[in-house]
């Protein structure tokens, strides 16, 4: 007679998360997303940045599937390149505020005490500033630019991670193997890095897709600005912020790149959702 | 109660203190020397000079923050650049239209978020429930400078029915309040939808029930009662995101506030504009958490505070 083995944590998560449609829905358009950013080349009609001034405001049909903006540029091969940036500047953002989060977080939970004490004030400091107004303060210091904005979103986006990642830390803390761990004589860092880090990925694993939506969001903001991504790189924030003038003749310029920011964080937002009810079902209300 | 504001009040001070070091230390920041960024290339010496020891570029970063809190303590801010006015009197110009911008947007949030978060709670996984939560995730993934564009293009250039932007009447206001409000009236609505099925679970509310009470009666008034405190934190929460959603509501709708006068001072490199502008829209933040903090006990009698 053979046992009927229980399913493995990962069998769970996946027939779980097969059964949430919106879940599955951000899935696909983040994997669409990753497949047009990585196959730009191919796919766009034209070059990004081939101006054609008789063509400039061109309607959508035709020769240009989605039109022309002002300079006559190709709009769906700017969407198609604008992918890249968006997954490029939200990808590095948060890789930054983990590595910072991370590090502020497991010190701030595992040591406690004045450590603690002082990073978590540092950090209500940051959180004091409104959605927005910290990276826009960065990014007029040190300037516009891809790379810039990159690293003004990353900051936005630590102190959140540090927290999410010490309130974790001090639960795992608390937990038996912790304990045993201890009474056999672990290090600190033994215990750091082998049982308590890889008990909190799958909090970070969930709020890193929400993050990735509005880093994206924020992106697109500063560079609606002209504070963020310079031109002519493809940003979509960008090329909403120079439809604007032509608002009234040539709406598809502006609202067209704000359906794709759209989408895009729709994406990640669907994912991230799915992800948190089939990770931990106890995050389910947060 | 009285000994808890107090402490509260305290405790917000390292905060005000620490933000306002950060707004210092962004100059810190600045590529090169800020004061030939402010003033240009074809500056006099002497011009650049004075803007230096203006900031108090010439001394050491504490005493410049020591400086400046002195300074700020009297309710000077430095004069503005380019117009060589008082910041104090740049602020107090716009921060009104901000001001009601902000708290329009939010009144709408809140009106509209927490009717339909309770119509939702009602008839949990019905049509309108399933309508409202898809409505919420593509209200929380537009940005807001795009639905205001969007907005423009149907009801000022198709409909004709209100003024693209600009301030005077209150049909300059509902289009960029309806825009700020938008990402806020999704996240208000699915809080209190989740906020009051989780109360609804309570026995308190199978009792009201049992007793032969409405589900009106018992909705409104047991209910919504105990579902208050989570609405009320996010909605404080969101007044962060408003002000945010206000800078670039502001420069979409032409709307003479503190945001645009932020974005005018950053492209002007106009430091000590900036900053006084981001201290203002920090420490309002500051403010409104704290009013949050300290209206929980007269929501909830049961938090009281040692």
């Amino acid at each position: 007679m053979r046992h009927q083995s229980l399913p493995s944590p990962m069998q769970e998560f996946w027939s779980h998360f097969l059964k949430n449609r919106l879940a599955v829905a951000g899935f696909g358009i983040v994997v669409g997303l990753l497949v047009v950013a990585i196959s730009a080349p191919f796919l766009a009609p034209y070059d990004p940045t081939l101006q054609s001034l008789p063509d400039k405001r061109t309607k959508p049909g035709g020769k240009f599937l989605l039109g022309a903006d002002e300079f006559g540029r190709d709009i769906l091969s700017r969407l198609i390149y604008g992918t890249r940036v968006a997954l490029l500047v939200g990808t590095i953002s948060i890789a930054i505020a983990l590595l910072f989060g991370m590090i502020l977080g497991t010190v701030s939970g595992f040591f406690g005490g004045f450590v603690d004490n002082l990073i978590m004030r540092i950090l209500d400091i940051l959180l004091a500033f409104p959605y927005l107004l910290l990276a826009i303060a960065v990014v007029s210091a040190i300037g516009p630019g891809i790379l810039n904005t990159t690293i003004a979103v990353g900051i936005w986006a630590i102190p959140g991670f540090a927290r999410i990642i010490r309130a974790s830390v001090i639960t795992i803390k608390k937990a038996d193997y912790i304990q045993a761990a201890r009474a056999i004589g672990a290090s600190d860092a033994r215990i750091i890095f082998n049982h308590i880090i890889p008990n909190f990925i799958s909090p970070v694993i969930v709020y890193s897709t929400l993050y990735m939506a509005n880093a994206i969001l924020i992106e697109a903001a500063l560079s609606f600005l002209g504070l963020g991504v310079q031109p002519p790189t493809p940003s979509w924030g960008l090329m909403v912020s120079s439809g604007r003038d032509f608002l009234l003749s040539a709406p598809h310029i502006a609202t067209l790149p704000g359906i794709a920011i759209m989408i895009t964080v729709l994406g990640f937002n669907l994912l991230g959702d799915g992800l948190r009810d089939s990770l931990d079902p106890k995050l389910r209300n947060l | 109660m009285t000994g808890f504001i107090i402490k509260r009040l305290l405790l917000a001070i390292p905060t005000i203190l620490g933000v306002i070091f950060i707004v210092m230390l962004t100059i810190e920041l600045v590529p090169g020397d800020p004061a030939e960024l402010m003033l240009g290339e074809h500056a006099t010496k002497e011009a650049v000079q004075n803007v230096r020891t203006a900031l108090g570029l010439d001394k050491p970063l504490l005493t410049r923050y020591l400086l400046y809190l002195k300074h700020l303590a009297k309710g000077d801010m430095g004069r503005s650049i380019r117009e060589n006015r008082a910041v104090t009197k740049e602020i107090s110009d716009v921060w009104p239209a901000t001001l009601e911008l902000t708290i329009a947007a939010m009144m709408i949030a809140i009106l509209i978020g927490v009717s339909v978060g309770i119509l939702s709670a009602v008839k949990p996984n019905s049509f309108f429930d399933n309508i409202n939560r898809i409505v919420s995730l593509f209200g929380l993934s537009m940005p807001v400078f795009w639905i205001g564009l969007v907005l423009i293009v149907i009801f000022s250039f198709w409909l004709r029915l209100l003024p693209t932007g600009g301030t005077g009447s209150f049909k300059h206001l509902i289009l960029p309040a309806f825009t700020l409000s938008l990402p806020s009236i999704a996240m208000i609505s699915r809080m209190t939808r989740s906020s009051l099925l989780e109360v609804l679970k309570e026995d308190y509310v199978r009792t009201a029930r049992a007793k032969g009470l409405s589900k009106k009666v018992v909705i409104l008034r047991h209910a919504l009662k105990n579902a208050l405190i989570p609405i009320v934190t996010l909605s404080g929460l969101q007044m962060g995101q408003l002000m945010g959603g206000a800078i670039l509501t502001e420069t979409v709708f032409a709307w003479p506030g503190l945001g645009r006068l932020m974005v005018r001072a950053i492209f002007a490199r106009d430091y000590i504009l900036l900053q006084g502008a981001v201290l203002i829209f920090a420490l309002a933040f500051v403010l409104i958490n704290l009013i949050v903090d300290l209206s929980y006990s007269f929501l909830d009698p049961r938090v009281s505070y040692k």
